[in-house]
């Protein structure tokens, strides 16, 4: 899909009728396109050529990059910085927002220097702990949660204002997202919390890792008894495993990740473990994209990225559409930039 | 005390009665407090609050008590602090991610609620973020001084 005005960077897109934010990211989903949204490991490291050598691998394959703030607790560049590098080229990332290193002052102010630097996604999340990373001395802040950040940055765009009551001159033009995580307890109960997030404010939910579709398709018929189908974007997330091995570690020491056995005992079964589980992430794409109501994926194929233009690209999902990146319409860049 | 914690969510319907009608007579004796003097009935009632709702739910004394909206399971002694609902880390045994010995405190939240009538609509309202400058003051008076107001925000 070619929009008409895709951007020349550091030129802003209009914004559509009826979308918040200039993004190409909602764009997509409001076209009714699947979309394919992958996270990126930031480097520890301040040479901007990692992060674009990162970026990069993704080019063509997906609608928008998520960069990651201190994921799992552990000290990397952080998500404002990474963006403001890919948004300097045009890139549409999802900016991160963990609670648990800064507090309302300090996350306010990333969410309008994010948007001021061409952030159109924001994605809530609470953060891991810091019990989980390699700074477990840590101060762990959570002064919000995921929910009052996301009541916090709609308020931001929808009435112009800080948690303050202060006005804002210029509200940030941002699509809102959370997280959600179909898969771990209470798990009747994890619809009504998706449920409070659309309450305040989300627009659409990455998901934990999906390797039991069955889970998923339970916790959608419960978005759905509440009403809710439609009103949330919903990518679904998704990886490679690497091996048996790395399966069966992945789901003792990763909170909230649920493998079935039945995943473990394929990957054990295979001659290269490594291409069966490329193979098994490309089967539950498609099986996940039939399902009524998702509206993408969201790939994280940590230490592995460069397996996912193969994985996107055999599973079919772009349907022919190559998403946009830097240098994909030299002609085009050329010539609005002379007009 | 973890285990008195417990047994408070078990028994979320009684205490939660038992607190409407307390909630009552705190508001009753607004005027007996408004001549004493809230400022000075803070420090000893603090302290009173602190030890009763410390033994029964492990109170971190935030301020702006919503025990009654989370089933009699305090939220503050999630630890993230999380007052609208779990995190994704909650483990497959419904353990906290953070602390695996102890019960995350919103798998209990959502059976306590359930033992509460309304108590399922209460724990699906989004609560605002924590004023943290009421840290170590009482939520009982907060209710009496109220009482000319619905006080819809400040429970138990």
């Amino acid at each position: 899909m070619i929009f008409e005005d895709e951007p020349v960077p550091g030129y802003p897109l209009p914004i559509l009728p009826g979308h918040t934010s200039p993004g190409r990211l909602e764009r997509v989903l409001r076209a009714g396109k699947f979309a394919v949204t992958t996270e990126m490991a930031p480097p520890d490291s301040a040479d901007p050529e990692e992060v674009y050598r990162r970026a990069r691998i993704f080019d063509g394959y997906v609608d928008a990059i998520n960069a990651t703030d201190g994921s799992g607790a552990n000290c990397h560049m952080s998500s404002l910085a990474v963006c403001a590098l890919l948004t300097r080229v045009g890139y549409a990332p999802v900016m991160q927002i963990s609670c648990r290193d800064k507090n309302r002052i300090a996350i306010q102010g990333d969410i309008l220097g994010g948007a001021a630097m061409g952030v159109c996604n924001i994605l809530c999340l609470t953060g891991d702990g810091v019990q989980a990373g390699d700074h477990p001395q840590a101060l762990p802040v959570f002064d919000l949660d995921s929910m009052t950040l996301l009541a916090t940055a709609r308020a931001m765009r929808d009435e112009h204002r800080f948690l303050s009551g202060r006005k804002l001159t210029h509200a940030p033009r941002v699509l809102l997202g959370a997280a959600e995580n179909p898969f771990a307890p209470p798990l009747e109960w994890r619809a009504q919390r998706l449920a409070k997030k659309i309450a305040a404010g989300a627009q659409f939910i990455q998901t934990q890792y999906c390797y039991d579709v069955a889970v998923l398709k339970a916790f959608l018929r419960r978005i759905e008894d509440l009403g809710l189908l439609g009103q949330i974007f919903i990518l679904v997330g998704v990886g490679p495993l690497r091996s048996a091995k790395t399966a069966e570690w992945m789901r003792t020491h990763v909170p909230g990740l649920h493998i079935p056995d039945g995943i473990i005992a394929r990957l054990k079964g295979a001659a290269d473990a490594a291409r069966e589980g490329r193979s098994l992430c490309i089967e539950l794409i498609q099986e996940i994209r039939s399902v009524p109501g998702v509206s993408g994926v969201h790939v994280m194929a940590y230490r592995q990225e460069d397996t996912v233009p193969e994985i996107i690209d055999r599973s079919g999902v772009l349907g022919g559409r190559v998403p946009w990146y830097p240098g994909r319409d030299p002609q085009r860049n050329s010539d609005r930039m002379a007009s | 005390m973890y285990s008195l914690r417990l047994w408070s969510v078990t028994h979320a319907r009684g205490l939660n009665s038992f607190y409407r009608g307390f909630e009552r007579a705190l508001r009753a004796l607004h005027p007996l407090f408004a001549r004493l003097g809230y400022p000075r009935l803070e420090r000893p009632v603090a302290a009173l609050e602190r030890q009763v709702k410390g033994l029964l739910f492990d109170c971190r004394m935030c301020g702006q008590c919503v025990l009654s909206s989370t089933g009699m399971s305090c939220p503050m002694n999630c630890p993230k602090s999380l007052r609208n609902g779990p995190c994704g880390g909650v483990r497959d045994d419904g353990n906290c991610e953070v602390r695996p010995d102890m019960k995350c405190v919103w798998v209990l939240a959502v059976a306590g609620s359930e033992r509460i009538p309304g108590g399922s609509e209460a724990l699906r309202r989004v609560q605002p973020p924590v004023d943290r400058r009421l840290t170590g003051t009482s939520s009982w008076l907060r209710v009496a001084r109220q009482s000319v107001g619905d006080g819809a925000g400040e429970r138990a």
